[in-house]
């Protein structure tokens, strides 16, 4: 049977200020969407997961948990993939900075964000960075509903 | 809404944190208390067990990562147990196995510390 709303292009959008207890609030919303696009179990607790920790940077790193500013969400779902765009309009960062983290050494010294970002980069099948210093910061993460 | 716990039993001379809920940057801070009291106590033998922990986060992983030098250099360690695969996926993601041992029990987790006393 054909699932009519794969076929759609379906937009959706979330505001939240950047305070750590949205977290949830975000979580459950995006698992609400992952789930309704039909994406089984596993990919819908990773896609939640990656869009906790962009948020989390957010919050952290581009807003130094200041609650007054907004996190801006903006998801797209297509027959062919989910992409979610978490963008804040902080300072912006340089990717070059955000080294891999070495678990094994440095236990301490994680690059600020490092783990978070090398999360997402193994839970999504895609994680862009777009990136226009000073004025916003997007990041885009895809799940494909089948590999690509 | 996200609630999470952490539960303590001092078992002997090591400790069991029981984590239920979800851990996550709102949430981690109660997690850091609760390890710091531990630590502040000097008892440095922890068992994290995770049976009723539903969801965690790389700020959760970032705990381990802050307290396990100060717990190692007193000669203890931060045991993990009772992940379901859920969280566990998110250790292993971050290559935590080769930096922590992970038992599928308590029990287990307690018996090492004796078997290297």
């Amino acid at each position: 049977m054909k699932n009519m709303k794969k076929d759609k292009t379906e937009t959706y959008r979330l505001q939240v200020s950047a305070e750590t207890k949205n977290l949830g609030i975000v979580r459950d919303f995006i698992r609400r969407l992952a789930k309704e696009a039909g994406f089984d179990k596993e990919k819908i607790e990773q896609i939640e997961l990656a869009v906790d920790e962009a948020c989390t940077n957010v919050i952290k790193h581009a807003y130094r948990y200041d609650a007054s500013k907004m996190i801006d969400l903006r998801i797209r779902i297509d027959r062919k993939k989910i992409t979610i765009s978490v963008i804040d309009y902080g300072g912006g960062f340089d990717l070059a900075k955000i080294k891999q983290p070495d678990i094994s050494h440095n236990v301490k010294n994680a690059k600020a964000g490092g783990l978070g970002i090398h999360l997402m980069k193994k839970l999504m099948d895609e994680v862009q960075f777009h990136i226009e210093p000073g004025k916003k910061t997007e990041v885009r993460l895809i799940k494909f509903r089948s590999k690509p | 809404m996200s609630v999470f716990q952490v539960k303590r039993e001092d078992k002997g001379d090591v400790t069991v944190l029981y984590l239920s809920g979800f851990l996550d940057a709102h949430t981690v801070p109660q997690f850091e208390n609760a390890l710091q009291q531990v630590l502040d106590e000097k008892r440095y033998k922890i068992v994290v067990n995770f049976r009723d922990l539903e969801y965690i986060s790389s700020a959760g992983l970032g705990v381990f990562m802050g307290f396990i030098e100060e717990v190692r250099s007193n000669d203890g360690d931060i045991k993990l147990s009772n992940m379901s695969q859920r969280v566990y996926k998110v250790f292993d993601l971050l290559g935590f196995p080769a930096l922590f041992e992970i038992f599928e029990t308590e029990e287990e987790a307690i018996d090492k510390f004796k078997s290297t006393d």
